[in-house]
């Protein structure tokens, strides 16, 4: 919303500065987003009249002039310009000026040996437009030796509001300053009014053409017809208020609407009547039918739409935007002006459908003021006649206008309650009173107030604590401490998101990077990575590849690999804690913890290096990876099943499954498999994991965190080794479950710490070593025990795997 | 009796020519070993008179004694001569560069550290941390806090969409967090402190607009919170947050459908250098929305407004992470460039804590 101070001031009397209003704009929630101030900043610049020009002496480019400023006397001035010539009304900034395009400021001084008092400016130099081809070339007729600012109309300064969606009132002048005037800076001035009486009854009428009962998208519709106008330029005063604002004016008829708009938030519409086909009336749209607009595009309509229309079609897109056709020109003598009151949502959705940014919208759509219609048409009707002459008709109407009496019954402890101000009921009232509310208090404490029409977004006593306190300045409410709660160290945090935490932080101390990637995906690759269900698909995507929402972590971490390979940046080792998408209900929702490493980024270090190079990254690394995330989460890993029932993204041979049993499944790893890289455009090697946070199990509660007494056996334990030999096909897991289950007294751990293949154990077999831990409890163990427990173990292993010991 | 002083003589000359140990230890046979010098000559005291064995035997005990000791002076000598000699072959250039250490090398995301950062400072005056989920219905997102149907409020939000069910409801991605605040009201009672960090998605891509961002809402429910209450915990958390003694803070009047009364805040810094500092200077940077949680949110989750009360925040965790750490480009932190994960990230174990220091 922009408006200039002198305009402000035909609403408000004031004596306040430019500085002091603009401050108080944005103390009470008007918050001023710029002001254009050219006329202070112009102050210096003179139209000036150049007298003479001739060539300088010691310069081919130059020129020296002889320029009258309004001074006693012509100056000299040196130009470059290549239109400096005699006879020409241009600016002269006198020695001493800031220069605002040049950022400099202006000394008197010799130019190739030729003094000279000052400059011409170009537009450039003024901050006025880019053109710095040459100075400034003035009508004929401009009055020499007075401020270019005040000649050129830039010295009413430009004030640019962003108005928040609830104040329609401030859409208008008039609001800004009502409002102003209650903040202290002086007195709303009277509305006069502006009435004049109709002599004729309209030639074209009005009319509402709705379904029973859905007068909501226009219950009212007022017309007035004005016969013998004679339209052409506005006068200049509006004029140049309409182009500080950033308005073409157009002619007389258009920019008085404009005007009305932006001077009392009341935008009307004027027909060439001539061109209107029987009545007026106001209806939905049908289906088919289009309007060419007035910003030369031509709009598709629908039953969702109100429009205004005549016996032809449709005239205007209500509340939002006229049409070409019957719009006016200067060859119109008969105009029809409509003032109407559309619904703020419909308004809303139709601007919102057709992309429609208008004036009319802008101002409908928070709510135009409905008592106003009747009053907006008598003003308007006197602009038309005013600026145009002709004869006005008696008004038309259609409808009645909706209620707007709204009573709001306000305790005034709730200032205080709400705010914590504590003020005196006559300042409540006064401000309220100010700003147009009608106040009565029927018993101590209480006020009964009546809203008045422009304040729809009033409703309740909270409104009324908000206008009081804005008013009364948010500065003056003192900060008061939370109430502590009493307790100390609550934990704040759930078991999920403490593991989300931990997570994150153990993987980042294994060397990887915490990316945090989109939710969304491509549809391709939310499909490939076991999503893509279409409940999960946007249906306004920003883009083609951000359109469906991501399954899992993978396809993001890849696509981010990829990136930085494509930047050169290799051994890449991400990961990434976030929520990912199983389905729309809000328990769909799971949290994932999952990450990727290319070339050689391994836990401990990637690349060659002197100790010896890190080789290309295996399943290991990401098995590794999952458990320590697993671990941290407190999940005994010793425990877990491993099996081999990874995703489709993983190479088959090379990726498992880590699970409590098959229906609780709490990781994957492995490598990538070959397609999948393919398909993501990343080179191998790329191993990865995921652990699904969800499905880790709570511990139980315990009643005390006591981690129980330490029993330290006094026997010292000891190690043996084995070597089995076993088909190719035999998993390790099986081999150490058997060797740790045949004395579960005497065994406390078995650890791999040999493969071997070879020829010495024969094609399609391995040897696989273990170290057997043995803690004897009561007395050290004798060499026959020992034989008895080694037995015992080659017979457990030979009977899980069919192994045989290795000779 | 100078044999016997002859043999000490070239006893102690054999036993400082022995050049290592291997040569003492010869010595050392030859002298006291069993066929040794001078174990003959100790063997010798049997067949002596007791005057001779007397004075002869004294003088021999004594070049006995005068040689263990020869020997086990220059064994330490040798010793230390052959450790020195050892140690000196063993030098090795300590200058060759290591691998890195994996907990220092690796990095958290500076939307996780500020998270993290939030969650002391609030869990300090009492507020416990929230969720809810991404994929939101229009009701908890919009209807429930107060955003009427049609109302320009809900374009501004620039929402993405899912398709629509066959009973014509069709969900969204959140907005803002503060659905989390009626989920939260609607499932606990008051008294309420919580603050929901998460994910946000809006219709919206340039340089500080991402499609996707994070927001934290702050929501308190007593009985007797105020405008006052609002603004101290706000001031708090700016200070601690921006770890500065003092920060000025400018509350102005605006409109969120689900306050009433409504503020937006800007805070008091220099924007003149590269860096924005807090505290001081002439700008104002507008940082978070607020205000007094709107009746109609209050009634929409079952609580009275005459008698319940309280006030809700919300501002932009990727926004304040970029103020007070120096990010330009809020794309950036999408896009997983290692280079900037490394600039910008933080080290694994640089937990943030109020005892500690945020980012100390």
């Amino acid at each position: 919303m922009k408006f200039t101070l002198s305009w402000l001031k035909d609403h408000l009397d004031t004596e306040a500065t430019l500085d002091q209003i603009v401050e108080t704009l944005t103390r009470i929630g008007l918050e001023v987003e710029g002001v254009e101030d050219k006329g202070a900043a112009l102050k210096p610049f003179v139209v000036a009249h150049v007298v003479s020009a001739v060539q300088h002496p010691n310069a081919d480019r130059l020129r020296v002039c002889m320029v009258d400023v309004g001074g006693p006397a012509p100056l000299q001035v040196v130009c470059g310009a290549p239109n400096a010539r005699a006879g020409l009304k241009t600016v002269f900034a006198a020695a001493g000026t800031y220069i605002p395009g040049k950022d400099f400021t202006l000394g008197v001084g010799q130019i190739r040996g030729v003094e000279s008092f000052g400059m011409m400016c170009s537009a450039a130099e003024l901050e006025l437009s880019e053109d710095h081809a040459g100075i400034m070339e003035l009508a004929a007729d401009a009055p020499v030796g007075v401020s270019y600012a005040d000649f050129a109309d830039l010295s009413d300064p430009v004030i640019d509001v962003s108005l928040t969606p609830n104040r329609a009132d401030c859409t208008g002048v008039r609001g800004v300053a009502r409002d102003l005037a209650a903040a202290g800076l002086g007195r709303l001035k009277p509305l006069e009014p502006r009435k004049i009486a109709g002599t004729y009854a309209s030639p074209i009428s009005v009319d509402l053409r709705f379904p029973e009962g859905e007068l909501v998208a226009c219950p009212v519709f007022h017309g007035r017809y004005v016969r013998g106008v004679k339209n052409g330029p506005s006068p200049e005063w509006m004029q140049r208020r309409l182009k500080a604002i950033g308005l073409r004016p157009i002619s007389a008829l258009v920019d008085m609407t404009n005007y009305v708009s932006i001077d009392l938030g009341r935008p009307l519409h004027v027909f060439d009547a001539a061109k209107v086909k029987g009545g007026i009336h106001a209806r939905y749209g049908v289906e088919g039918e289009s309007l060419l607009a007035l910003d030369g595009k031509t709009y598709a309509i629908d039953e969702r739409m109100c429009v205004i229309a005549d016996d032809a079609g449709p005239l205007g897109l209500g509340g939002v935007m006229g049409g070409e056709e019957t719009g006016c020109s200067d060859e119109t003598t008969d105009v029809f002006i409509e003032c109407a009151w559309f619904d703020p949502a419909r308004t809303a959705e139709t601007g919102r459908r057709t992309g429609i940014v208008s004036d009319a919208r802008y101002r409908f759509e928070r709510g135009v003021d409905p008592a106003f219609v009747p009053v907006g048409l008598d003003v308007a009707t006197q602009w038309v006649v005013d600026l145009c002459g002709g004869e006005a008709s008696t008004p038309v109407v259609a409808g009645t206008v909706p209620e707007t009496d709204r009573i709001i019954e306000f305790p005034l402890a709730e200032v205080k309650r709400l705010t914590g101000l504590s003020l005196h009921r006559a300042e409540i009232r006064e401000i309220l009173e100010k700003l147009g509310f009608f106040v009565v208090s029927p018993e101590d404490g209480l006020f009964r107030v009546a809203v008045p029409s422009w304040r729809a977004d009033v409703t309740q006593k909270a409104d009324l604590v908000e206008e009081v306190m804005r008013i009364h300045g948010l500065d003056n409410v003192v900060s008061t401490p939370l109430e502590a709660t009493g307790t100390v160290g609550q934990k704040v945090l759930t078991p999920l998101q403490i593991r989300r935490s931990k997570a994150r932080r153990i993987l980042a101390t294994r060397s990887m990077l915490e990316a945090v990637t989109w939710s969304f995906v491509s549809k391709a690759d939310a499909t490939r990575f076991g999503g893509g269900a279409p409940e999960l698909a946007l249906a306004n995507p920003i883009a083609a590849d951000l359109s469906d929402m991501r399954p899992n972590l993978m396809p993001g971490l890849m696509a981010a690999v990829g990136r930085n390979l494509k930047r050169g940046l290799s051994d890449v080792a991400l990961f990434e804690v976030g929520q990912v998408f199983k389905g729309d209900r809000p328990e769909d929702q799971k949290l994932e913890a999952a990450g990727v490493r290319h070339g050689t980024a391994s836990s401990t270090g990637s690349g060659r290096h002197w100790i010896g190079a890190a080789g290309p990254v295996s399943w290991t690394v990401a098995k590794g990876d999952a458990l320590a995330v697993l671990e941290a989460l407190g999940v005994d890993v010793a425990k877990l099943q491993i099996a081999r029932t990874a995703p489709a993204w993983y190479h088959p041979g090379r990726s498992g499954t880590l699970q409590m049993g098959p229906q609780n499944v709490l990781a994957h790893f492995g490598e990538i498999h070959p397609s999948t890289l393919e398909a993501m455009d990343v080179v191998a090697p790329l191993v990865g994991f995921q652990v699904y946070l969800d499905a880790i199990p709570e511990p139980k509660a315990k009643p005390t965190k006591s981690k129980g007494a330490l029993v330290l056996p006094e026997l010292m334990p000891l190690t043996r080794d084995f070597a089995f030999v076993v088909e190719e096909k035999v998993e390790a897991e099986k081999i150490l479950k058997a060797v740790k289950g045949a004395d579960k007294a005497l065994v406390t751990d078995a650890k791999v710490f040999d493969v071997f293949r070879g020829a010495a154990v024969g094609e399609g077999r391995k040897s696989v070593a273990v170290e057997v831990s043995l803690q004897p409890r009561e007395a050290t163990l004798t060499d026959k025990d020992l034989e008895a427990v080694a037995a015992k173990i080659v017979a457990a292993v030979t009977k899980a795997t069919g192994a045989t010991l290795r000779g | 009796m100078s044999d016997i002083d002859d043999l000490e003589h070239s006893l102690r000359a054999a036993i400082d020519a022995a050049a290592d140990e291997a040569a003492l230890e010869a010595v050392r046979v030859g002298a006291l070993g069993k066929k040794g010098s001078v174990s003959e000559l100790l063997k010798t005291l049997g067949a002596m008179s007791p005057d001779d064995r007397k004075t002869r035997g004294a003088a021999i005990n004594a070049l006995k004694d005068g040689v263990g000791e020869a020997l086990a002076a220059r064994r330490v000598v040798l010793k230390e001569a052959a450790l020195s000699a050892r140690l000196a072959v063993e030098t090795v250039d300590v200058t060759l560069p290591l691998w890195p250490s994996p907990a220092n090398d690796g990095r958290i995301h500076p939307i996780s550290q500020v998270t993290d950062e939030l969650t002391a400072i609030f869990a300090d005056m009492g507020f416990a941390v929230a969720e809810g989920p991404d994929v939101e219905s229009d009701f908890y997102n919009f209807t429930a806090l107060n955003f009427p149907e049609g109302h320009p409020a809900r374009e501004m939000h620039d929402t993405f969409f899912f398709s629509p069910k066959e009973d014509g409801a069709r969900h969204l991605l959140r907005t803002h967090t503060s659905p989390v605040q009626v989920r939260t009201m609607l499932s606990q009672k008051p008294p309420i402190r919580i603050i929901a960090p998460g994910r946000t998605y809006r219709c919206d891509s340039d340089q500080t607009h991402t499609p996707m961002f994070h927001q934290v809402e702050g929501l308190v429910i007593d009985e007797t919170s105020t405008i006052g209450t609002l603004k101290w915990v706000l001031e708090e958390f700016c200070k601690a947050f921006f770890e500065v003694p003092d920060v000025e803070m400018r509350f102005r009047p605006s409109f969120f459908p689900f306050t009433e009364p409504s503020m937006e805040v800007d805070i008091r810094c220099d924007r003149s250098g590269s860096e924005v500092k807090f505290g001081e200077g002439n700008d104002w940077l507008e940082i978070l929305g607020c205000g007094m949680v709107h009746p109609n949110v209050l009634r929409a989750c079952g609580l009275d407004p005459d008698r319940y009360q309280g006030f809700a925040f919300g501002m932009g965790i990727d926004r304040i992470a970029m103020l007070k750490y120096g990010m330009n480009d809020l794309r950036a932190f999408f896009d997983a460039d290692v280079r900037w994960l490394k600039h910008y990230g933080f080290r694994p174990l640089d937990l943030p804590t109020l005892f500690g220091g945020l980012s100390a």
